[in-house]
């Protein structure tokens, strides 16, 4: 109903060129249809630039080394990159393990430790965030732990934990903790106090009042540092397999430069890359869901 | 009901704040009394205190001084009998209509079937049937309003307080919205506190009318509004009213 004025206004300043040019009017369906085909156009060809911007890419690097122009023994061309991409799958060589069982070995720790910071990051800022209590009993620990780059951890992590999964999942756990705390904190400390004062109003407890308003208002926050813990958690994946690991994508490229195979280390790149890709696109996917509200 | 009888009175209540070091009285000595069932506007320029006074009524700050009694007897903290809207931002935005107006019987652990169909009645009553389903970022700033009157409505409240409800609105939305309370309130008839600056919004709806000074907030005149509903704006007495109580007025600093 607020729409039909202005609705007839535009009718009526199209009309009057169309007069003019006495062009036929479009009806509704053909309006619509026309719209929709532009916009369909617009991200066909928007997607269209991508997939050629990534192609011309690869194009020129496959001839920059075809031609001489880069060595080829330090830097492969992507087609043996492909090649060895389907070859990798079943030999073991030089490396000693299968790629399957390099992305199985970095999938398991970087998702253990990512999911146990989520799992103990996101309630602890969110507790420390609402329970000023609480806040001031945790905060001092935590400021002395926050700033510490995570990889310091490996030495200390090798002697306590060994080589194995766990040293590794500890080491991850703790880049992707702190953001997750950080933002959620910051998110439920930014609660609107009005809405508060609406569930008080209402005759909510405390605590009712930071499960039913706390919590969700800090939930955009709190996915922002998920985000930027999923990045953490990846990076030092590999950080900590390139320095501690007998398995994993991290592992592997190293052992491509032990063994002078530039190719091997750019596939473990690609792979590390890809698969960084689809789980920020998996995330998103979660974000959507929990925060569909937000069209 | 008996319109005589005092449904909630202020007693000497004052509040204070330190500022800067410095103590700032945000209210002194304001006694007042509601009567049950009448619509009761705090009229007052910005800034004077009406908010902390609302405040103080719904439980939400303790005053320094003085009592606050419901029924006769002191009330201490939120009391589930005094329901109120506020100014704008007052919905969850990741609630649907339905789930915002229904909050506050959920909360209370009221079972799914009652509170929801309480929460249509008053869906209903502010005229919002078909938007059950929206999110608030999807409405207009009239109907965000008209959710929060539902909402305030849904807990079944004695005492209605409204923090400038229509503030943030424009002016024909405004004067849509002022009619439409004063139907919801003829149709679901409780005690309302309605607090707003605008003289003509506060003659348009009053019983009565508490006049509040500039801060610190004191009651400086209380006027009883005997013109028959709807009003005529252009009334002469509705105008001589206006002109005495825009005299009276503080200016806003
Ligand atoms: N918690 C507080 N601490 C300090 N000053 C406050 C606090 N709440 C309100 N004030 C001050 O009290 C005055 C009156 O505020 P308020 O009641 O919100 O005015 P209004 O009449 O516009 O609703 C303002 O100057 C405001 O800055
Ligand atoms: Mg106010």
């Amino acid at each position: 109903m607020r729409i039909g004025p202005s609705f007839s206004l535009h009718k009526e300043v199209i009309s009057m060129n169309d007069s003019e040019k006495a062009v036929r009017q479009l009806t509704n369906e053909e309006r619509i249809a026309k719209v929709q085909s532009e916009k369909r156009k617009t991200t066909f060809q928007l997607a269209m630039l991508s997939l050629i911007g990534v192609l011309a890419f690869l194009l020129i690097w496959q001839l920059a080394v075809a031609s001489g122009f880069l060595p080829s023994r330090y830097v492969p061309m992507p087609s043996k990159v492909v090649e060895l991409f389907f070859l990798k799958w079943t030999d073991p060589n030089p490396d000693g393990a299968v790629l399957g069982a390099h992305i199985v070995s970095s999938l398991q720790v970087a998702l253990s430790g990512f999911f146990l910071a989520i799992a103990i990051g996101v309630p602890l800022g969110l507790t420390m965030g609402w329970f000023k209590g609480f806040d001031s009993f945790m905060r001092p620990i935590f400021e002395i732990l926050r700033p510490i780059p995570p990889v310091s951890w490996i030495p200390i992590t090798i002697i306590w934990l060994g080589l194995g999964l766990k040293a590794k999942a500890f080491i991850v756990f703790f880049s992707a903790f702190v953001p997750c705390v950080i933002n959620a904190y910051t998110g439920i400390r930014q609660t609107s106090q009005t809405l508060i004062n609406v569930a008080k109003i209402c005759g909510a407890s405390n605590f009712t009042t930071f499960r039913t308003i706390g919590i969700p208002s800090a939930m955009t926050m709190t996915f922002a540092g998920i985000r930027v813990a999923l990045g953490n958690a990846w990076a030092t994946l590999v950080a900590a397999e390139m320095l501690a690991a007998n398995l994993g994508l991290g592992y592997m490229i190293q052992q491509g430069r032990q063994f002078a195979r530039p190719d091997i280390i750019i596939l473990g790149i690609v792979v590390i890359g890809t698969l960084g890709v689809i789980f920020t696109w998996l995330l998103g996917l979660v974000e959507g869901k929990v925060l569909g509200w937000k069209k | 009901m008996d319109s005589e009888k005092v449904k909630l009175k202020l007693e000497h209540i004052s509040q204070s704040y330190i500022v800067n070091n410095q103590v700032f009285d945000a209210a002194v000595d304001v006694s007042m009394e509601v009567r049950d069932s009448e619509f009761l506007v705090l009229l007052g320029p910005g800034r004077c205190g009406k908010t902390i006074l609302l405040n103080m009524i719904a439980g939400l700050e303790k005053p320094v001084d003085g009592r606050i009694l419901l029924d006769g007897e002191e009330i201490k903290g939120s009391d589930e009998r005094i329901g109120m809207v506020f100014q704008k931002r007052a919905l969850m935005p990741w609630k649907t209509v339905m789930q915002n107006v229904e909050f506050g019987p959920k909360i209370k652990g009221m079972a799914k079937e009652p509170r929801r169909e309480i929460a249509q009645k008053y869906i209903n009553l502010v005229g919002l049937q078909g938007f059950e389903k929206s999110y608030p970022d999807e409405l207009s700033g009239g109907m965000k309003q008209r959710v929060s009157i539902a909402r305030a409505y849904a807990n079944d409240p004695e005492i209605l307080l409204m923090d400038e409800p229509f503030g943030a609105l424009d002016a024909q939305t405004r004067y849509a919205m002022e009619e439409e309370v004063q139907r919801i309130w003829e149709t679901e008839k409780r005690t309302v506190i309605f607090v707003t600056n605008n003289i003509e919004e506060a003659l348009y709806l009053a019983d009565r009318i508490v006049l509040l000074s500039n801060c610190p907030a004191h009651v400086k005149a209380v006027y009883d509004v005997k013109l028959p509903r709807p009003r005529n704006t252009i009334d002469p007495e509705f105008l001589r009213l206006r002109r005495e109580i825009s005299d009276n007025t503080d200016l806003a600093l």
